[in-house]
């Protein structure tokens, strides 16, 4: 399988705390994949460091084709090579209206002077246009995007990751605080998405991750439990010792 | 419907796209020629050529409000530093009115002599003439330039600007941000000022340099007309500084620094470097400082250190936020608005409140006033002046949206 995003003997521990221990975690190019684990598991930890916020100690990650090392890139370096990242909380733009939300992340030049000279063409039009076609915000383009409810800004916060275009994605408990209809709608998001690009959804809720139909990976203390289907996951002991023996 | 509007607004000259932009430009182009009618110099003498000055350094103060309501209210960079920028400005031009003046009055004195003087014998002149005051007689290497009224203007442009690319490098790219940042430039802003207030600094220590209403060689041009000069010229400056900056706020780049005020690391995600976001915004309005400064200081006619100390940077974030931050008008409302207040109140213009066992001397007590009044803006409307017309348009609006809902099933 061609390998995307090659994570290999990471570590990395705050003040003595080992949030990953020796983690080793392999993406191929269309892939969708399900990582869950209990809190301080180090899901959000692994995310961080592949998306450049985190330093680990010490291991690899290598990207792409050119088998680049992301550790020596800045964030925006990494965002702009093709990861694309979603918080768990939704953080979009509330002073700025959901087309404006769209633009910015808008595959375009990232310079200073570059954006300062852009003028958005038709074609940048059309794509914001499918984008919001496409996460149900037609209506609500013009909208401050504060204004939009809980699950709304949920899929904006989607749709400006499709709008960068990346290869991968990294989601982080989208189906958090969602409606049953809203879960359902991001699943089919997710689902379609993974069909071009490798996305990896971050999950505690197991519901959500069996109806993703995917590959899971169950993290422990930093370091990668059980991986396989999601039966298989789930009636590994050592995973059902984790989730259900405290 | 939504579509329309898309396109609408996004398309035409910038004009066109920005209606607040034709009205902040005709208010200016009506209030520079009501002044120039009324004014000593060309109209009815209605207008003192003192006040002329006050107006003209308060249009100097909006221009210096709009770079800072950009580098604050746009991209959340609290900088206390900017009146710094503003006074390098004044300094820098400054020197070549010193020294051009100063040259013509010791050539003349010396022209009197049996033998002509040598040019080495004027400069010494020149730099007893300045220098003098701080017990010095030789120029310092940074007046190499201060003979060049062209250097000197590059100067009143690039020393700002370089001193706001180093200074924005180190700080932005240890990622020093919020509180931090503000008392790093606070620090930076005092430095400056301390340096400056001491003798061989080269500026003439606390005395800084003055004289500076009089234009070399136009002696035989009475005030009244300089005044208005400078005057039509700051009009001119915040005139067109304020459709660069309407320019700059607009459009993507405006979507990009507004992100950065409001959420940074999500910004650097997206795959935009903030870092340079901010460098550059940093920069281009320590750049605009500098020129307000360079055209406040001669009608000021003294510059000193005094002047660059952390408390004027501070005023400048007063003013924007008692004006609105966030909005160019709004800080060109609070710049003009605050500041000609501070004029009435501090200059004994205002009358004293006699309390019967206290009087309240408005020169005293005004910054307890402006005090009080941030706080109140600060805790009941952050939005300052500049919201109530956010106010004025929604309540115009709301008269016009019941109607508005029945036309639109009928598009």
């Amino acid at each position: 399988m061609n390998t995307l995003l090659e994570v290999s003997g990471v570590s990395v521990s705050f003040d003595g705390f080992k949030a990953i221990n020796n983690l080793t975690f392999n993406i191929g190019a269309a892939e969708l994949r399900a990582v869950i684990g209990p809190n301080g598991a180090g899901k959000t930890t692994f995310m961080d460091i592949v998306t450049g916020k985190t330093r680990p100690d010490e291991g690899r990650v290598i990207w792409g084709e050119k088998s680049q090392s992301l550790l020596a890139m800045s964030e925006s370096q990494i965002a702009q090579a093709g990861i694309g990242r979603k918080f768990q909380r939704p953080t979009v733009f509330e002073d700025q209206s959901v087309a404006d939300n769209l633009m910015l992340a808008l595959r375009n030049k990232r310079g200073p002077l570059a954006v300062l000279r852009f003028r958005p063409s038709g074609d940048d039009h059309a794509k914001v246009r499918d984008l919001a076609t496409q996460i149900g915000l037609t209506q609500a383009l013009e909208r401050k995007s504060g204004e939009l409810s809980h699950g709304q800004k949920q899929w904006l916060e989607i749709g400006m990751l499709l709008a960068q275009d990346p290869k991968l994605l990294l989601v982080d408990e989208p189906a958090a605080g969602m409606t049953p209809a809203e879960r359902e709608h991001t699943t089919e998001i997710l689902v379609e998405a993974a069909k071009t690009r490798a996305v990896v959804v971050v999950e505690q809720d197991m519901e959500f991750v069996r109806r993703l139909g995917c590959k899971v990976t169950v993290l422990h203390e930093g370091s990668v439990l059980a991986e396989g289907s999601i039966d298989h996951v789930t009636s590994d002991e050592k995973v059902i010792e984790v989730y259900l023996g405290r | 419907m939504s579509e329309a509007r898309l396109t609408q607004s996004r398309r035409g000259p910038l004009v066109a796209r920005h209606p607040s932009l034709v009205i902040f430009l005709v208010v200016l182009a009506l209030f520079t020629l009501g002044v120039t009618v009324l004014a000593e110099g060309f109209g009815m003498g209605m207008i003192s050529t003192s006040f002329v000055k006050t107006l003209g350094k308060t249009l100097c103060l909006c221009l210096v409000a709009l770079a800072m309501d950009l580098v604050w209210g746009y991209c959340g960079i609290l900088s206390l530093g900017h009146m710094a920028f503003f006074g390098i400005g004044g300094y820098a031009i400054g020197m070549w009115l010193m020294y051009a003046r100063t040259e013509i009055i010791v050539a003349e004195s010396m022209a009197a002599a049996a033998l002509p003087p040598t040019a080495a014998e004027i400069s010494q002149g020149i730099a007893t003439q300045i220098f003098g005051v701080v017990g010095a007689s030789e120029f310092p290497p940074i007046w190499a330039f201060a003979h060049s009224l062209p250097l000197q203007l590059a100067a009143v442009v690039l020393v700002p600007g370089l001193l706001a690319l180093v200074f924005g490098w180190l700080a932005f790219r240890s990622r020093v941000t919020g509180v931090y940042l503000s008392i790093l430039t606070q620090a930076m802003t005092l430095a400056l000022a301390l340096y400056l207030f001491q003798n061989d600094s080269g500026l003439r220590g606390n005395n800084g340099l003055s004289g500076l209403q009089n234009l070399p060689g136009l002696d035989a041009v009475p005030q009244a007309t300089v005044s208005l000069w400078f005057f039509w010229g700051s009009a001119l400056a915040l005139g067109l500084a304020y459709a660069l900056c309407t320019w700059v706020v607009s459009g993507k780049f405006g979507s990009v620094i507004r992100a950065i005020r409001d959420d940074e690391s999500r910004v650097r995600f997206l795959g935009y470097s903030v870092e340079a976001y901010k460098l550059f915004i940093f920069t281009f309005t320590a750049i605009l400082a500098g020129i307000a400064g360079a055209l406040y200081y001669p009608q000021a006619g003294i510059i000193n250190p005094a002047e660059i100390a952390p408390i004027a940077s501070i005023y400048l974030a007063v003013w924007v936020a008692i004006g609105g931050r966030g909005r160019l008008y709004g800080a060109v409302i609070g710049a003009g608005f605050v500041s000609l207040l501070s004029t009435w109140f501090t200059g004994g213009q205002a009358p004293d409140v006699n309390l019967g066992v206290y009087t309240i001397q408005w020169v005293d007590w005004w910054t307890v006033l402006l005090g009080l009044s941030f706080v109140a803006v600060t805790l009941f409307a952050p939005q300052g002046i500049g919201g109530l017309f956010d106010l004025l348009s929604r309540r115009a609006r709301a008269e016009e949206g019941p109607q508005g809902l029945k036309e639109a099933p009928q598009k």
